[in-house]
């Protein structure tokens, strides 16, 4: 049975980081009804940048990696490349595509993650790199001792950092008037333009919002597998993730992960050498399907109405 | 001047309903067909067959099965790919186990498991639309290579899953030189992009396009949108899967499951983008312009830099310029380059006058 925990309790906690790459994705496609396949880019590029911009630091100043003045000023330049970033993809993507069909525009999303892909490897090299951000990996102690029970500290604190997170956009969205604005346009676009809501500028603010989840999560990313390319591809296990919880609700958006995470790891523990293992690449993908056959539009999702 | 209909009469309802009624249109298709059977195999060299005309031509047909069920019937896949393997490697094992099949039957047979497989990764389009529907197809994708890599019988126990395409002979007639495999790619091409054109217009297709403008009308004035999904569902995969064992056959030779990875369908997606989404001449396009691409920047660095690039420098530039161009097609032209041909269709028909 502690077996069991230790596996949920693991599963839980990674899911907690898929729930960190589906809120990027739920805070564009709130605001705008754009589905960002590029999330997962944005992940990859931040974290790149964060590295980076370390290593520069400490030839250039002597800063070591890892220390306090070396971590805010790499966080620094990195926020502001995400925000040049959202700058830059609302100025020459979005404005290009307003009135397009949705379908349109999550191909050009698609565009845009080989487009950021390219640029962060070019930019920095596609080696493999470690990430220190002074987390260390080890089980907590008391609980290894009273229950016997693996947990690792790392986990925990990537989990309550994503908490922390939420919960300060969840503050930002209900309670600013910067939040309130983004709900209104994510009720409609036409109405929110037509009282005088600049959808240029809160679309810019939607992106730096989602670039901002992207540096949190490519950071702890990061941190616990090195920064790869692979982190690119965190994107699409975040896409279960959304299907579960529903694409608009940020509640949903953990709710799924949790759900997701846990039971992908319950399912390779327990289902997996049944079959032979690995089923982790898709069975996310198949429980979430078969989800969606009971509840078309996911957990917390608005229920859609077709007009004629 | 030349491209005019002026003149053109139809005296009877044959003749209004061909798949060409344009006169200029039947005689530049012929044009091409013939030029692609005779004069292609007198001019191009071994290397153009084996790097670039027949990959794109396989690439057109899996773009066209992709652009039946997207463009056509509006259901927005990303598991073009794993159809592929499914054809690839069902085309295998039917020339594998059963003695003496000749390798066409195999290959309609692989399209045909194909399409069963399509058919069951289509139920869930009964429910759901749209991005939910992507997400689905994504399951197929990674389901299918899991299954093949798993599953060493489907690859005849070969380590690392890879498998090995066998010899191809039609009736006595070895295809193993380049311009062979060539030319029987394009005569397949040929035949299922006729069909597909041909599939177009019909009742069938004419369904598919009513589903996709308007799933809710559609069902109202009375198709069946089961039907019409799943149609479109199987059709495309048995596209797919012909490409996919095509590409096994005659472009590669040996291949592993991997090698019909989710890049591999992004690939496919961008080529319907590029080309056009919702008509046959766009997939032709959009393969062509995707294969030629890489090779043309390719040279275009070696010009302008010789060898002193790194490898990496280019393969990244590469992906900008790739992932830029998508976008930039999507704002400019989103109908992609067979609206161009169309728009310029249009042109030279009031040519020279202006109006």
């Amino acid at each position: 049975m502690t077996f069991f925990f230790e596996v949920l309790i693991a599963g839980l906690l990674s899911g907690m980081l898929y729930a960190l790459v589906a809120l990027g994705f739920v805070l564009i496609f709130k605001a705008s009804g754009v589905f960002n396949f590029a999330q997962g880019a944005m992940v990859y590029f931040a974290a790149l940048t964060f590295v980076g911009v370390g290593e520069k630091l400490l030839l250039w100043l002597g800063w070591a990696p890892g220390s306090f003045a070396s971590f805010l000023g790499s966080l620094l330049v990195t926020l502001a490349a995400m925000v040049v970033l959202a700058i830059l993809i609302e100025r020459f993507m979005l404005r290009g595509l307003v009135n397009q069909p949705l379908i349109t525009l999550f191909m050009a999303t698609i565009g845009l993650t080989f487009f950021i892909d390219g640029l962060a490897q070019l930019v920095w090299g596609s080696n493999v790199r470690g990430l220190d951000i002074g987390i260390a990996d080890e089980p907590v102690i008391w609980l290894l001792d009273s229950a016997n029970m693996l947990v690792s500290k790392f986990d925990l604190t990537a989990a309550a950092i994503a908490a922390i997170l939420v919960a300060l956009l969840s503050l930002f969205f209900q309670y600013t008037k910067t939040g309130r604005a983004l709900r209104a346009v994510a009720d409609d676009h036409q109405a929110a333009l037509s009282i005088g809501v600049p959808l240029e500028r809160i679309w810019v603010i939607v992106w730096v919002a989602a670039g901002v989840v992207a540096l949190v999560a490519g950071l702890i990313w990061g941190a616990r597998n090195g920064v790869q390319y692979a982190l690119s591809f965190t994107a699409l296990k975040a896409l279960p993730v959304l299907i579960l919880g529903g694409f608009t609700s940020i509640p949903g958006a953990i709710v799924g992960g949790l759900i997701i995470g846990a039971s992908e790891k319950l399912a390779e523990v327990y289902l997996g050498p049944y079959v032979g293992g690995g089923i982790d690449s898709w069975f996310p993908y198949i429980m979430a399907l078969a989800f969606l056959l009971i509840r078309p539009e996911g957990l917390f999702g608005e229920k859609h109405i077709d007009r004629v | 001047m030349i491209y005019r209909e002026a003149g053109q009469f139809k005296a009877s309802y044959e003749a209004d309903m061909q798949i060409f009624p344009i006169r200029q249109d039947r005689i530049a298709i012929a044009a091409i067909v013939l030029f692609a059977f005779v004069g292609v195999p007198l001019f191009a060299s071994e290397y153009w067959f084996q790097a670039i005309i027949t990959p794109a031509l396989i690439f057109s047909l899996a773009a066209l099965g992709l652009n039946i069920l997207t463009g056509y019937a509006g259901q927005l896949s990303l598991g073009a790919a794993g159809f592929m393997a499914v054809g690839a490697f069902a085309t295998y094992n039917f020339m594998l186990r059963i003695d003496g099949m000749p390798f066409l039957v195999a290959m309609v047979l692989g399209g045909v498991c194909a399409a069963l497989v399509g058919i069951v990764f289509g139920l869930p389009s009964l429910r759901i639309k749209g991005f939910y529907l992507a997400v689905a197809t994504l399951a197929a994708q990674f389901f299918i290579l899991w299954v093949l890599v798993k599953f060493p019988w489907f690859s005849n126990y070969s380590a690392s899953g890879v498998i090995t395409a066998q010899e191809i002979v039609i009736l006595g007639w070895t295809v193993d030189e380049p311009v062979e495999k060539y030319l029987l790619t394009l005569a397949v091409v040929t035949v299922l992009a006729l069909a597909a054109k041909n599939l177009a217009r019909t009742h069938t297709g004419r369904a598919w396009m009513a589903v996709r403008d308007m799933d809710v009308a559609a069902e109202v004035i009375g198709i069946p949108l089961m039907k019409t999904k799943l149609q479109a569902f199987a059709i495309s995969s048995f596209y797919c899967g012909v490409a996919g064992a095509l590409y096994a056959f005659t472009y590669l030779g040996t291949v592993e499951p991997e090698a019909f990875n989710l890049d591999l369908s992004f690939k496919i997606l961008f080529m319907i983008i590029i080309g056009g989404v919702g008509t046959v001449l766009g997939s032709f396009l959009g393969a062509a312009f995707i294969t030629l691409l890489p090779i043309f920047l390719n040279q275009l660095f070696h010009a302008l830099f010789g060898d002193s690039l790194p490898p990496a420098f280019a393969s990244n530039v590469e992906l900008m310029i790739f992932g830029g161009l998508i976008i930039f097609f999507l704002i400019v032209e989103p109908h992609g380059l067979a609206r161009l041909w169309q728009i310029g269709k249009e042109k030279l028909r009031l040519w020279p006058f202006p109006h």
